[in-house]
């Protein structure tokens, strides 16, 4: 079943007189259960597509289908409700809430679904044991070391059971112990779950994880592997 | 449901003394206006009282053809029998004291010194006479029956050296438009805190006024207090007759009721100033705060949190300032108030035309309603504030405050 399907996206972004086409006519499916990393030097267009994917912005054509619903043309609140609901993510800098404990940063969609207490407290505690951080709950991200920091925002992108976890460069910022540790998470709960994650990276400890590799350059698909 | 002030409260934590000094910037613009307020409802409320008390009284009855500002006593400018008139209108029940006053040019001379006062011939015993009475520093207030007393106001002794038993020359304009001197004997010296009045009035007892100035069995007019000063008008249409004008004290002070009227307005205009002032302090710390947290922004918006949850956290934050400051604020502003309402604020003589006068020393009155309408505006100011920056983060795409912030 397919999770992410687009159609001929084209993403043109003008500054001032300048057009840059980071994305030149791209269809790609990704199917439920999918660990599919895209890679390609910096400026392929890699992270333009994982942000169309993830809603995050909107294609200047094209059509993108994200769990069934067209959402090329939705607005920005009816975005945010499809991302809240569908879409996680995990960001290469440790997007974590500074003010808030891992236990908080994990919660706070849970919060923004409206589950219960008791059901935001059984799920939080339930993933920062799955990422292995069950006593660092009550700890702020600047007490955490960068690995600690992206586990418990892997955490957060599972947190409401997403279809989909979309991860920009997530080992970047890590060095290869942490990196192989955040990777081998995402891997087992991918198998465990079946939640379906896509890479945008050119790390190669990432591409060694994933199933299928699409490769981009100049805002093009060159490249489709399965693995 | 998410604790916005939580949040608030964290984020604020984050730059204490950024936060902390926004708040004393909101604090100090509160308790300045607070007690400009304060103050000017002290000194509104000197100076209506000082001028009735003092000067017009709340009603006055006058000859038709009388002019307050010449002090002439040709007779056919004055009420006759003014006594009697005086009972009657002292026996209505609004009426606190009606007494008559004659009013007469005169100079007194000491030597080779010599300064215009204002003669008052007055009724001693009357209520109406009150202020100067408990105002005697020195000596006594002087009786019906005295033919050479005189009282005097304090800074009116110090220019010329003069202290009770002391004589001096008092030379009068008369009712035929000739001139009439006298020696009187100081017998008192009073203060009514207003130096402006004390320096330039004298007092004798109206028979003796009358006898000196020529104008005997007259008055210059029939001196009022009322009760409840809003009976003016009723008071008015009750005592009304022919050949004699009836004043109230809105008629007789119409620049003060101005003054007075629109002190409300200027106080908003102060208000509006200062609030703006200290609302940009507020815009700036919410547009830093915007700024360096768009990252965050764009990852709470990539998680789901909308617009109007990202304006919430921004006005959370807003209110948890303005809470703080206002608070602080509003606290001061109440303790100047208090203290300065206490001990007054000694401004002397400001050399003010007798049309408005003014007590020496203010004291400050905060009235519950005027502090409350400052809270309230303060506090919608500040959150009218943040709106802008709550409104710029709100309408990020997640995608540009993802970007913006690497």
């Amino acid at each position: 079943m397919e999770v992410a399907k687009l159609t001929d996206i084209t993403r043109v972004y003008k500054i001032g007189q300048v057009e840059t086409r980071a994305l030149n006519g791209v269809s790609l499916s990704i199917n439920s259960g999918e660990f599919t990393s895209l890679v390609g030097p910096s400026g392929s267009g890699k992270t333009t597509l994982l942000q169309l994917i993830g809603c995050l912005d909107r294609p200047s054509t094209g059509k993108v289908v994200i769990d069934g619903k067209d959402a090329t043309n939705l607005n920005r609140n009816q975005r945010a409700d499809l991302r809240k609901s569908t879409i996680g993510f995990v960001f290469q800098f440790f997007a974590l809430i500074p003010t808030l404990t891992a236990y908080e940063n994990v919660e706070m969609p849970l919060l923004l679904n409206g589950k219960t207490p008791s059901e935001r407290k059984q799920r939080v505690l339930e993933l920062l044991d799955a990422v292995g951080m069950p006593d660092r709950a009550n700890n702020r991200p600047d007490q955490l070391s960068g690995g600690q920091q992206q586990r418990v925002a892997v955490a957060r992108a599972l947190a409401t059971d997403p279809k989909l976890i979309l991860a920009d460069e997530p080992t970047a910022n890590l060095d290869t112990e942490n990196g192989e540790q955040v990777m081998e998470i995402m891997k087992r709960l991918n198998k465990e779950t079946g939640t379906t994650f896509v890479f945008a990276t050119h790390d190669p400890r990432v591409i060694k994880y994933a199933s299928r590799v699409v490769t981009l350059q100049d805002g093009l698909i060159v490249k489709d592997t399965q693995g | 449901m998410i604790n916005y002030f939580k949040l608030a409260y964290r984020n604020l934590g984050r730059h204490r003394r950024r936060s902390v000094l926004s708040g004393l910037a909101l604090a100090m613009g509160t308790a300045l206006l607070m007690f400009i307020a304060a103050f000017f409802q002290g000194e509104m409320r000197s100076s209506m009282e000082t001028t009735l008390r003092l000067n017009t009284g709340h009603l006055q009855v006058q000859d038709s053809d009388y002019d307050p500002d010449k002090l002439s006593v040709a007779w056919e400018y004055l009420i006759e029998n003014p006594e009697q008139a005086a009972a009657q209108i002292e026996a209505l029940d609004q009426v606190q004291a009606a007494t008559p006053r004659l009013m007469a040019s005169g100079i007194i001379s000491i030597g080779d010194e010599s300064t215009g006062v204002q003669i008052m011939g007055i009724v001693p015993e009357s209520e109406a006479n009150d202020p100067y009475r408990n105002g005697i520093v020195s000596g006594s207030f002087i009786t019906a029956d005295d033919r050479e007393g005189i009282v005097i106001g304090l800074p009116l002794a110090d220019a010329l050296g003069l202290k009770v038993g002391d004589s001096l020359n008092l030379l009068v304009n008369t009712a035929d438009g000739n001139v009439d001197e006298q020696q009187f004997i100081v017998r008192g010296i009073f203060t009514t805190g207003t130096t402006a009045y004390d320096k330039g009035v004298v007092f004798l007892p109206l028979a003796k006024a009358q006898a000196f100035s020529g104008a005997a069995n007259h008055a210059s007019l029939i001196f009022i207090l009322l009760k409840d000063r809003e009976q003016a008008d009723a008071v008015k249409a009750a005592i009304q007759g022919s050949g004699y004008k009836v004043e109230t004290w809105a008629e007789m002070n119409q620049l003060l009721v101005f003054v007075n009227d629109f002190s409300n307005a200027y106080l908003t205009v102060i208000n509006l100033i200062v609030l703006g002032v200290t609302a940009t302090v507020i815009v700036n710390t919410l547009l830093m705060s915007v700024f360096e947290r768009m990252r965050e922004i764009g990852v709470l918006s990539s998680i789901g949190m909308k617009g109007r949850q990202v304006v919430a956290l921004f006005l959370a934050e807003a209110s948890m300032l303005g809470l703080f400051g206002i608070s602080l604020g509003a606290l001061a502003g109440w303790a100047l108030s208090a203290y300065f309402g206490k001990v007054g604020i000694y401004f002397g003589d400001l050399g003010m035309s007798s049309d408005m006068l003014l007590n020496d020393r203010i004291y400050t009155i905060l009235t519950l309603e005027s502090a409350i309408n400052l809270i309230v505006t303060a506090f919608i100011i500040t959150l009218l504030a943040s709106l802008y920056p709550a409104r710029l983060a709100s309408r990020m795409e997640p995608v540009e405050a993802l970007r913006g912030a690497q």
